[in-house]
């Protein structure tokens, strides 16, 4: 038989996450602080509009580009949390997530040949959307110094004449990291010199805890040259839903749709009737819940002080990125010895690219109860690897 | 950073004081110097613990109660509330707006034991004009805590 499959597809590894995750579900009394997800379900009011537009039979497709309140809805969103401003009716539409916005970013901008700018550690779908829609990846090492935030210098040194995208991962996950406006600024000045666009991933924007999120889209000059990428998933506990959107250049947009028309036709529309109520009755939700991951984020990060775990304080999403590179393992080690021995899940740093080697994702969608045992026993581990190393 | 504390100790107030005192970034001592001080003034009236005495084994009975009185001069609905209030069996007593004046919950093994409260104590004051006593049959939610038990956390690490 002839091979089945497309050349492409096979040079793709699976999630690094997942492939941690079938380890850990063998076990079953481990402790896990390895989801991406809020612990919080999704508010009572949105769940209960989801289930009135079930009720009264709003059971149809809605058009391609999403229920027109929703768009509506999601434009003054913007307006009034980070000034950003889209005409809903050509820059902005609605996806099933915000990956598959990532997706269809790259799918309607690429050329083979053409790189793509990507920071690591990042979440783990940019190689690969990138890589199917026949762009080459170029991967940027954040490094630890700078607070895994992106610099100019290094932006500057990754780009050839072959560079047309820039992926902006921020708030970021895996490490927290955030870039602050002047920090953005920096950058937004090399995208313009070099003439680049940007991807900008802004799933976790309303998880961040110095100051409020800035777009990268809201500084000058900035606008027509990024997609922003956002979504319902982190901001309201709603991942289940499938819900994000996509806002940018109406050239652009329109193509992107096209892809969308074909291959999803709309998003699921329960949840865009759920979204509209999130986005009308729902601020007060958002900042509950970001005081509580604030709470847990600064236990964690005192907590690792008190274990002497040398960690730069995250002031975004729900993760930490603790460095283990004192014990002399590489990070796929150190957690499986933590599960193995402590029954403790994290996932290290490289399921997000090498350059996540030495450290560990470490996720606080987890009630205190969880995270406070859950530490307990990280704290017992390293004291039982500093002793050994102290031993030889 | 008072609000801060009530927030979290409203929902656990057996919260250990170091883990409130890293989560608030502040040292431990000022917490308790809060506590201490909101204890004084009367913001923190008590430390209870929420029972689901179903699951405990032991019968229990609850009564709203809803009281019409007639108010006293000089003194509105203090005083006939504090005679109210007095009597240990009475759980909360609320002043409220609407068809009636008073809503008295009172907790008893049985339900004999609410009746002749009602008949022997609550009716026979002066200020009592009436009174309607609703029986709780089924705790669903009681202190904001839903008293089904909890689901399984069936996230799966993925993003």
């Amino acid at each position: 038989m002839r091979d089945p499959l497309s050349k492409t597809i096979k040079t793709i590894e699976p999630s690094g996450i997942r492939k941690f995750f079938d380890l850990v579900s063998e076990m079953d009394d481990a402790i896990s602080l390895g989801v991406g997800e809020p612990d919080f379900d999704t508010p009572w009011h949105i769940r209960d509009e989801g289930i009135y537009s079930l009720e009264k039979g709003r059971t149809f497709y809605t058009s391609n580009a999403g229920l027109k309140d929703l768009k509506i809805e999601i434009a003054k969103y913007l307006d009034r949390r980070f000034d950003l401003h889209y005409d809903y009716n050509k820059e902005i539409f609605v996806t099933v997530g915000g990956s598959e916005a990532i997706d269809l970013t790259m799918r309607a901008m690429l050329d083979p040949g053409d790189e793509v700018l990507i920071p690591q550690p990042s979440y783990v779908s940019y190689v690969p959307c990138c890589v199917l829609a026949n762009g080459t990846p170029v991967i940027i090492e954040l490094k630890a110094e700078n607070e895994f935030r992106l610099t100019a210098e290094e932006l500057e040194a990754a780009i050839t004449p072959k560079t047309k995208l820039l992926v902006m991962p921020f708030p970021n996950n895996p490490t927290g990291a955030v870039m602050e406006r002047a920090d953005l600024e920096a950058v937004a000045e090399v995208v313009k010199k070099h003439d680049l666009y940007v991807l900008s991933d802004e799933i976790y924007c309303e998880l961040t805890y110095l100051e409020n999120h800035v777009s990268i889209a809201s500084l000058p000059g900035m606008k027509e040259r990024t997609i922003v990428v956002n979504g319902f998933s982190k901001s309201h506990a709603m991942t289940g839903w499938r819900l994000g959107y996509a806002c940018g250049p109406a050239p652009i947009l329109k193509q992107m749709l096209k892809i969308h028309q074909f291959a999803i036709m709309c998003a699921p529309t329960t949840s865009q009737y759920a979204a509209i109520e999130a986005l009308r009755n729902g601020d007060e939700d958002v900042a509950m819940m970001r005081e509580q991951y604030d709470a847990r984020r600064r236990y964690l990060m005192q907590r690792f002080k008190e274990m002497g775990l040398d960690c730069f304080e995250p002031f975004g999403a729900f993760y930490v990125f603790p460095c283990i590179k004192e014990f002399g393992m590489t990070s796929d080690e150190f957690a499986n010895r933590l599960l193995q021995t402590k029954k403790v899940a994290v996932v290290p740093g490289t399921a997000f690219g090498r350059s996540g080697e030495g450290f560990l994702r470490i996720s606080y969608a987890y009630s205190l109860e969880d995270l406070k045992v859950a530490l307990e026993r990280v704290e017992e581990f390293i004291t039982e690897l500093r002793a050994e190393k102290e031993a030889k | 950073m008072r609000e801060k504390i009530l927030t979290f100790i409203e929902k656990n107030s057996r919260i250990d004081l170091k883990d409130l005192a890293l989560m608030l970034g502040v040292d431990e001592a000022s917490v308790m110097n809060e506590l201490e001080a909101m204890e004084q003034e009367g913001i923190i009236c008590g430390y209870h613990t929420l029972i689901n005495w179903d699951k405990a084994g032991v019968e229990k009975v609850t009564a709203l109660i809803e009281v019409r009185v007639t108010p006293q001069r000089g003194m509105g609905f203090d005083k006939v509330a504090e005679r109210i209030y007095n009597y240990p069996e009475v759980n909360s007593v609320y002043l409220i707006s609407g068809g009636f004046d008073l809503m008295v919950t009172l907790e008893g093994r049985t339900l004999r034991e609410i009746s002749q409260f009602v008949s022997d104590k609550l009716s026979a004051l002066d200020q009592v004009l009436s009174t309607k006593t609703n029986f709780i049959l089924k705790k669903y939610k009681d202190h904001g805590t839903i008293m089904a038990p909890k689901a399984k956390d069936e996230r799966i690490m993925m993003a």
